[in-house]
C-alpha cells in the first residue's frame, strides 16, 4: 500500500503515540483488504457509544484520546438513555455517570454529541460520490443505497481512527467496480407495510453482496428493509430500480439470481396484546413524525400499552408541535437512545416495533429476550388507540 | 514445525494454545472480566481462532481483555477481519493470520515471533 511521506511520519509517532496507532489500524486493514492507498474523507460516524456495550475499558480507551482532535465532521451513534427519561428507562446512577464521562470523552476529540442512528436527516449529510467513514449498520447500508455517498461498513474503533486521521483504506465499497449487484431479488409479491423489514431479514440472511430489486417504496420503507438487512447479515448496499442513484449501472450478466415468495415472510403474532409499541429503529424520518403524530392528534392511548418514539434530537428539536400532539396523546418521544441501546428489552417483554432491526437484537438474550412482533405503522398506532 | 504468515501486530510470545474451531463472535463468545472465549481461559495463553465476526464493537471487547488484566500472549487466526485487527492493535496483542491452524492442536506449546510461528511440543495442557 502507497503511504505519502506525510502518512509515513504519522505511522512512525512524529505527531505522537495517539495518531500513530490510529494510522497504524488503517494501514493495517488496508493491507488486509489490498488498498492501494489511504483516501481522504469528508465525514464520520462513530458507534461504541452505549455504557451498556463498551463497559469501563471502552471508556478507559477512550480516554486514553486525550489531546487528539478529529479532522472531519464526526456524529455520534445513540446512547443509553434519554435523559428526561431515567427512571422509565431503569438507568442506574452508575450507568448515568459512566455514560456521561463517555461523553465526555468523545467531546474532548471533538466529536458532535448528535447521538442518532440516522445523522443523514440534519446533523451530518453525506453528498453523493464522497467518501465517508461511517460505523453503524442501519446508515452506512441507507447513504450507500440512497444517498450514493460511500463508505464501508467500519466498526467503531476504525471509523474513530478514521476521523482522527481525516483517511480511510480505499477498498471495497469506495471502487465503482465493488458497487455493482451482485445478486438479482426475483419476488411474487410487491411488498406492503412490515413486509419490507420482514424481506430485509431474509435477505440478510440469504445475501453475501449486494442485492438489486424492482420494488415500488419510499425512503421511510426503504430505510427499515436496509436496516434489517444489515442486522440479520453484513449486507452494507442495495439498488433498487428507477429509485437508488445507482441502478442503472448496477446490473451485469453474471449476477446471482434468487427467488423470494410472499410465504416465505412468515409473521402471524398479533400486536394487540403487547405491553411496548417502539417505533424508531432506526430513528424516525421527519414524515414519519409527522404521520405519527396526525393519526394520534386528538385520540387517546389506551391502557396498559406503552408508546415509545425514537427520534434524533436534531429532528425533534425542529417539530415542536409534532412532539406534542404525540406527548397528549400519552406517547414519549425519546432523544439520543433507541429501543435496542437503551434497557428498554429488559423492561418489556413483549414489544410491537415496524422494525426488523430492533426485532432482530430485542429477540436475543443479551438484549432481553422479548417477543417482537413486526407490524406496519398504522397497525401498530391503531393497536394502542382506545 | 514452522508455519509462516502475516504479521498483524509485531512482537513475541509463546505459551500453551487454546483453540476455537468456528469464527469467534468477539461480542458474545469473550468474557473480557473473566479472560475466557468460548468458556475457556485464554488469559496468557496463544489463543487460536479462525477469525472474528459479529459487531464491529467487538474491538472493544478485545482492549478489555488487555485493560483486565485477561490478555492472551498471542492471537493466532486463518484471516484476520477488521474487528480483530483493530482490537489486537489497541491491545498491543502480538498477532498472526493466514496460518493453517488445522496443523495447531488445543495444549500445543507454540512460540511466535512476527509473522513465524514454531509449534515446539504437542503435549496436552497440564
Amino acid at each position: 500500500m502507497y503511504l505519502t511521506r506525510e502518512e509515513e511520519r504519522i505511522l512512525e509517532g512524529e505527531e505522537g503515540e495517539i495518531l500513530a496507532k490510529m494510522m497504524e489500524i488503517l494501514v493495517k486493514v488496508g493491507e488486509i483488504y489490498h488498498a492501494d492507498r489511504l483516501i481522504p474523507i469528508t465525514s464520520a460516524q462513530i458507534s461504541g457509544v452505549s455504557y451498556n456495550t463498551i463497559g469501563d475499558s471502552g471508556l478507559h480507551f477512550l480516554n486514553s484520546l486525550k489531546g487528539a482532535k478529529v479532522r472531519v465532521l464526526t456524529t455520534l451513534n445513540p446512547l443509553a438513555f434519554d435523559e428526561r427519561y431515567l427512571y422509565e428507562l431503569g438507568v442506574d446512577e452508575k450507568t448515568y455517570n459512566k455514560q456521561m464521562e463517555i461523553i465526555k470523552a468523545y467531546v474532548d476529540i471533538g466529536v458532535k454529541t448528535t447521538a442518532t442512528c440516522t445523522p443523514y436527516y440534519f446533523d451530518n449529510i453525506p453528498k453523493f460520490g464522497e467518501h465517508i467513514a461511517w460505523a453503524e449498520s442501519s446508515a452506512v447500508i441507507y447513504v450507500n443505497s440512497i444517498i450514493g455517498a460511500r463508505t464501508n461498513r467500519e466498526g467503531a474503533i476504525t471509523a474513530l481512527a478514521s476521523a482522527l486521521i481525516g483517511k480511510t483504506p480505499n477498498y471495497g465499497l469506495h471502487l465503482e467496480k465493488k458497487r455493482k449487484a451482485t445478486h438479482l431479488v426475483e419476488l411474487d409479491f410487491q411488498p406492503e407495510g412490515e413486509e419490507y423489514p420482514l424481506l430485509g431479514l431474509l435477505l440478510g440472511e440469504r445475501v453475501k453482496g449486494i442485492p438489486y430489486l424492482r420494488i415500488g417504496g419510499n425512503y421511510d420503507d426503504f430505510k427499515l428493509m436496509g436496516a434489517a438487512m444489515a442486522a440479520s447479515g453484513s449486507v452494507a448496499m442495495y439498488h433498487v430500480e428507477n429509485f437508488t442513484p445507482e441502478y442503472r449501472k448496477a446490473l451485469h450478466d453474471d449476477v446471482e439470481r434468487i427467488f423470494i415468495e410472499r410465504k416465505e415472510l412468515e409473521n402471524n403474532a398479533s400486536c394487540e396484546d403487547v405491553e411496548l409499541v417502539a417505533i424508531g429503529c432506526p430513528h424516525v424520518s421527519p414524515s414519519e413524525l409527522r404521520r405519527i403524530a396526525d393519526y394520534l392528534k386528538g385520540k387517546k392511548k389506551r391502557t396498559g400499552v406503552e408508546l415509545w418514539i425514537f427520534v434524533a434530537r436534531s429532528v425533534k428539536e425542529r417539530y415542536p408541535e409534532l412532539i406534542r400532539m404525540i406527548e397528549n396523546f400519552g406517547g414519549k418521544v425519546m432523544v439520543d437512545t433507541c429501543v435496542v441501546v437503551s434497557n428498554a428489552g429488559k423492561i418489556y417483554h413483549t414489544i410491537g416495533t415496524n422494525s426488523g432491526k430492533a426485532a432482530f437484537y430485542l429477540a436475543k438474550e443479551k438484549f432481553g429476550g422479548a417477543k417482537v412482533v413486526v407490524r406496519d405503522l398504522y397497525t401498530l398506532l391503531r393497536s394502542v388507540v382506545q | 514445525m514452522i508455519l509462516r504468515g502475516r504479521v498483524i501486530v509485531r512482537g513475541k510470545a509463546e505459551g500453551y494454545v487454546v483453540k476455537c474451531d468456528k469464527p469467534v463472535v468477539i461480542l458474545g463468545d469473550i468474557n473480557e472480566r473473566e479472560g475466557t472465549a468460548c468458556g475457556k481461559s485464554v488469559v496468557n495463553k496463544i489463543f487460536v481462532f479462525p477469525c472474528g465476526a459479529g459487531s464491529t464493537v467487538g474491538s472493544y471487547t478485545i482492549y478489555g481483555l488487555r485493560y483486565y488484566g485477561n490478555a492472551p500472549a498471542g492471537m493466532i487466526l486463518q484471516e484476520a477481519e477488521t474487528i480483530v485487527t483493530a482490537g489486537a492493535i489497541i491491545a498491543e496483542i502480538p498477532t498472526v493470520d493466514r496460518i493453517e491452524i488445522s496443523k495447531i492442536k488445543e495444549g500445543d506449546y507454540v512460540r511466535m515471533e512476527d509473522g513465524i510461528v514454531e509449534i515446539i511440543s504437542s503435549r496436552p495442557h497440564s
